[in-house]
């Protein structure tokens, strides 16, 4: 199969449409799986209550935040690799949603911290790392609005997310050893509880959610870019009427 | 029911965390949407015009 | 400004040059003769160094416990403020004559004639402030073995500032509003470096070593020196296109 005819916006637009209600509605149905194993099914903690169901929408979006952040650094490197205009959109696409994952990161978890070890922000490791994680993303989408040429924007964002990717491991190294450093006897805050199978499945659940709505969310944005970007293409005027 | 809302007494926590979620992903989805759907509606405008477009036109929404 | 001559032979006649070494090395004298030609400049930078330094006291107490305490980090997020001030003229002056886009033209590799400007905006910027803090130290009622960790750790942790900073500083070229998107492209990549020089500075200060602390800095600053100008003037490019 030739890849590469994906690689115009005129042959990938019907598809990603395709692909984007595919993956909404398999993210509905995951997210009500995931809501009744997490509320239903899920026994209640013995040392947290019910404050650590909060777990089953924090690990999907912190693992939501750095794996956009992967995608988005993959797609930059073929932007700078392929001069592909559309690795680059889908580049500019993740970007918010990603960004978005990374805040709700690290509001369940500032709620999941406060009643279980009694304060908002503790400046733990991983929290800290998000934290910076959305920094990143933020200036990625600063650098974005600020280039008013699209492919010079296109690019310079494709150098700073890879240099971004490549700081992201050693940004977390150093926090995690300033945090140790701190703190003695490393408790990791937020830690789980220990985890019985169904709180397992739980999660699963909800990250396969949060994965299939995110590939939804960026691919409609990566559409809306495409539009946006390609206007006056004959492909779009080819569009049938009524076409989404 | 409401013990289901009391949530053993973390409500506040559990809540405006599933309650931030909601709102976040619903906003998410509902403005890229219409992001796309304007989009469209530009791009089909742009593609239908019979006139020059004045210089500043972006269908992008940007003007500089 | 005067522009510079414009780069055709950097040899001054002799044979096939030696490319990136003679380059780098061109570059560098050039970007400081033109420093020094404003060096009210440098005095500036300086003093926005003192002044910071001096407000967190005025900020807090004058307790000496407390202040010995905040020390390294205080001179520390002040040393990566001070570099991020002055990051902007690194291209700003050759980007708006011309000079940069004959420089990216020129045959001699463009990495190395960017290691060079930035050779020198270190020389200008960041070893000042290594050699300046130690002082700035005694407001702060730190030892000398402390005092001297934080000039070793400046002098390790600075250039890798420059380095990081000329990215940004490439990256956001003739862009409005540039020195705050500047600063919040680069401050995060700074943690790292600001994490391990202060701690090296407080492990001295609790009787440990500053040996892993430091290490890790020349490990960062190797990753720096390899990676940081070929990545600065591929932003280069990008923004003389």
């Amino acid at each position: 199969m030739n890849w590469f005819k994906y690689a115009s916006p005129a042959s990938f637009y019907p598809l990603a449409g395709k692909i984007a209600v595919g993956c909404a509605a398999v993210a509905v149905a995951l997210t009500l799986a995931g809501l009744y194993l997490a509320f239903v099914v899920a026994p209640t903690d013995a040392t947290q209550g019910e404050a650590y169901r909060i777990i089953f929408v924090h690990v999907p979006t912190a693992w939501m935040s750095m794996f956009i952040y992967l995608v988005m650094a993959f797609w930059s490197a073929l932007a700078l690799g392929f001069n592909t205009r559309l690795s680059a959109m889908m580049a500019q696409a993740l970007a918010p949603t990603g960004a978005l994952m990374a805040f709700l990161a690290l509001w369940t978890g500032a709620f999941w911290g406060r009643p279980t070890w009694g304060t908002y922000w503790a400046w733990d490791a991983r929290m800290t790392s998000t934290l910076i994680l959305l920094f990143l993303y933020l200036g990625v989408i600063a650098l974005r609005h600020s280039i008013a040429d699209a492919r010079r924007a296109d690019r310079a964002c494709a150098v700073l997310a890879l240099v971004g990717a490549v700081n992201v491991p050693i940004i977390y190294f150093s926090v995690r050893w300033w945090n140790t450093l701190h703190q003695g006897a490393s408790v990791s805050l937020t830690s789980a509880p220990r985890m019985a199978a169904t709180m397992l499945a739980g999660m699963l659940v909800m990250s396969l959610a949060a994965w299939a709505y995110a590939i939804a969310v960026s691919l409609t944005r990566a559409r809306a870019i495409m539009l946006e970007r390609e206007a006056g293409a004959s492909w779009i005027a080819a569009l049938p009427e009524g076409a989404r | 029911m409401s013990a289901f809302l009391a949530m053993g007494g973390y409500a506040w926590y559990v809540w405006m965390s599933y309650g931030a979620v909601a709102l976040v992903v619903a906003v998410e989805a509902v403005s890229v949407r219409a992001r796309r759907r304007r989009a469209l509606a530009a791009a089909r405008a742009f593609g239908n015009r019979t006139t020059l477009p004045s210089p500043r036109f972006d269908p992008a929404g940007r003007t500089s | 400004m005067m522009p510079s001559a414009v780069v055709t032979d950097i040899t001054s006649g002799d044979a096939a040059p030696a490319g990136a070494l003679a380059a780098l090395r061109w570059s560098a004298t050039r970007d400081l003769r033109v420093a020094l030609r404003t060096k009210g400049e440098l005095g500036v930078q300086l003093l926005f160094y003192v002044i910071v330094v001096t407000l967190f006291p005025l900020a807090t107490a004058p307790d000496r416990a407390l202040l010995a305490t905040l020390a390294p980090g205080v001179l520390w997020v002040a040393a990566l403020l001070a570099s991020l001030l002055s990051l902007q003229r690194l291209f700003a002056g050759d980007f708006a004559d011309g000079t940069l886009e004959q420089l990216a033209l020129s045959p001699y590799p463009l990495a190395a004639l960017v290691s060079g400007k930035i050779a020198a905006h270190w020389l200008t910027t960041g070893l000042p402030v290594a050699l300046l803090a130690p002082f700035l130290a005694a407001q702060y009622g730190l030892d000398d073995v402390p005092r001297y960790t934080l000039a070793a750790a400046l002098l390790l942790g600075t250039p890798v500032l420059s380095l990081l900073g000329a990215i940004g500083a490439a990256l956001t070229l003739g862009l409005r509003g540039g020195g705050s998107l500047l600063a919040l492209l680069i401050l995060p990549l700074y943690v790292p470096v600001l994490i391990f020089g202060a701690g090296a500075v407080e492990a001295v200060r609790g009787g440990l070593s500053a040996a892993p602390h430091l290490s890790l800095l020349a490990a960062c600053l190797l990753v720096a020196v390899v990676g940081a100008p070929w990545a600065a003037s591929s932003a280069v490019r990008i923004a003389l296109d």
